[in-house]
């Protein structure tokens, strides 16, 4: 990590919160080719050999370990396509972090697709965050399209932070999870939009073990003249719990469209859905302003909040 | 301390307000009641900004702030408990006490300020002001709220209302405490007796109009004879 460059360090430290990632595993990938990695005795990290992307691998019953796998787009014009897939052995807990930065200062495209599929053995337990974030001064879009993939054996959970932070011209969001008995998958997103950005989130999480579970929060914002839409389907196949709530605000001419779909084909399937869209409370800002704030600043801790 | 001088305030062709006239002094806890539809709320919107009078001046410490915004008298010392306090995702109970006392706040302050509403700190730091909370919380919170900002004039627009009786009992005596270490001026919109008990003054409003201004058993009479005239004509129209 040392040779890296300011820039680069920043952007690092944007997605992942951190400058040190000594202290676990990590793959740092940088314009379509891997650039720092660290192993540990419990989590290998193996580079494909069929397509791009890398091969993660948790021993089974490791506990408290992190795993660092950022990737940066530093370049114009790179299309950056990647698979990464996670192995993580029985009652394994562990926490994975992961997110893109594009720094584009440029007029041509930078886009990565970070294709994510997870493998959780029984028992096993993954938290992983996370976020994505463009900056840069050029016209280049920023483009980003992750897919998530999960797999849940017997009683494995995996909790997922997602977030965007700001900057990303273009994004489409999928998450497809299979879950068998005693699993669950929550799921927290959040996204920020302006400018005349787009983002599209789709969850398709299919309910197949008895007693098993999802949570999906989306909280989304969006800006100026920027679009975005949610698409939810869970799918209840047996005696299950899933519950999706999709809460947007809407600022200037910002639009979001949130389509909702709840499948029950089991009559023990409890299925719920909420929605809510729209623009900031006016009583909400009235009683920041009340506090003293200006509206703007109540503005600005609705959304940081809302957000949080 | 403050000053509202021939306030009107007419909406959809229907006169709210009509030439109200009220002085609050310093230090003084001043509870303002009267009939539903009356016009208590307005008046305690009127003096926070949230409403703007038609015709009529504001005056607060000498300083004309009819036309100030509501941030720019929060900013001047007013505090506002509202009627029904707003809800925030996202948003802790320690969040809008630090933007209450308007810096960070450390735990033990969170700890003074949640305990003379009658809540344990520990509990609610770190909880969303959302619909996980209930009724008699949110209005605990809110008092809190202008509590923590220690304002020189400090409104509660009716905080009994929305609560049931037990928590209001609870309540009640947050305002009996607030009535002895009083530091600044308290305007309490309220039906209930005892917060009238507690009151230096109680000013009696009644459509529009401020109708009255003395001690709880001047305005009592008066009030239970407006209010049983009001049944009486209920009854003539069965």
């Amino acid at each position: 990590m040392e040779n890296l460059n300011n820039l680069e360090k920043d952007l690092l430290k944007k997605i992942t919160d951190s400058d040190d990632f000594s202290g676990g595993a990590y793959n740092i990938r940088e314009n379509g080719k891997g650039v720092a990695r660290k192993t540990t005795e419990n989590i290998n990290i193996v580079t494909k050999e069929d397509k791009p992307g890398i091969d993660i691998i948790v021993k089974e019953g490791t506990k408290k370990e992190f795993v660092h796998i950022p990737v940066m787009i530093t370049e114009s014009g790179v299309n950056d396509l990647v698979y990464n897939d996670f192995y993580i052995g029985k009652d394994a807990d562990i926490t994975i972090i992961a997110g893109c930065g594009i720094h584009n200062d440029h007029h041509q495209l930078a886009r990565h697709d970070g294709i994510h599929t997870f493998y959780l053995e029984e028992g096993a337990k993954v938290k992983y965050i996370e976020k994505h974030y463009g900056e840069g001064e050029g016209t280049g879009e920023k483009i980003l399209n992750p897919k998530t993939v999960v797999k849940l054996k017997k009683g494995a959970v995996l909790e997922m932070d997602s977030v965007q932070i700001k900057g990303v011209d273009s994004t489409i969001r999928e998450t497809v999870g299979e879950l068998d008995e005693d699993a669950s998958f929550i799921v927290s997103e959040k996204i920020m939009t302006h400018g005349k950005q787009y983002a599209k989130t789709v969850f398709n999480v299919a309910l197949n073990g008895e007693n098993s579970s999802t949570h999906v929060i989306s909280r989304s914002v969006a800006k100026d003249e920027s679009k975005q839409e949610f698409y939810s389907n869970i799918e209840g196949n047996t005696s299950c719990y899933g519950h999706v709530e999709c809460d947007a605000i809407i600022m200037d001419k910002g639009v979001v469209k949130a389509v909702p779909e709840i499948l029950a084909n089991s009559i023990d399937a409890r299925l719920v859905h909420e929605a809510a869209i729209g623009k900031i409370a006016g009583e909400q800002l009235t009683k920041l302003m009340t506090l003293g704030l200006s509206e703007k600043e109540a503005e600005e801790k609705i959304v940081n909040g809302f957000l949080k | 301390m403050l000053e509202l001088k021939d306030i009107c305030f007419e909406r959809d062709g229907k006169k709210i307000l009509d030439n109200v006239n009220l002085v609050i002094d310093d230090k003084k806890f001043v509870a303002i009641t009267g009939p539903n539809g009356g016009g208590k709320s307005t008046i305690a919107k009127i003096i926070m900004g949230i409403e703007k009078p038609d015709s009529g001046k504001i005056i607060f410490n000498g300083e004309d702030i009819t036309n100030k915004t509501i941030s720019e008298r929060a900013n001047m010392g007013i505090g506002f408990a509202f009627q029904q306090p707003v809800r925030f995702k996202g948003i802790t109970v320690g969040d809008l006490l630090e933007l209450s006392v308007g810096r960070k706040v450390k735990l033990a302050e969170n700890c003074d300020i949640l305990s003379s509403v009658g809540l344990c700190p520990k509990d609610y730091v770190k909880r969303e002001i959302n619909s996980s909370l209930s009724g008699g919380e949110l209005k605990r919170i809110e008092i809190a709220t202008v509590v923590a900002r220690g304002t020189n004039l400090s409104i509660f627009d009716e905080p009994e209302a929305g609560i049931d009786l037990w928590s209001f009992n609870n309540l009640i005596e947050v305002f009996e405490n607030m009535s002895k270490e009083i530091q600044g001026s308290i305007v309490i919109i309220s039906h209930q007796e005892r917060i009238l008990n507690i009151a230096d003054e109680v000013v009696l409003v009644e459509k529009g109009k401020v109708k009255q201004i003395g001690k709880k058993d001047e305005i009592l009479p008066e009030l239970l004879s407006s209010t049983s005239r009001a049944c009486s004509r209920v009854k003539e129209v069965k």
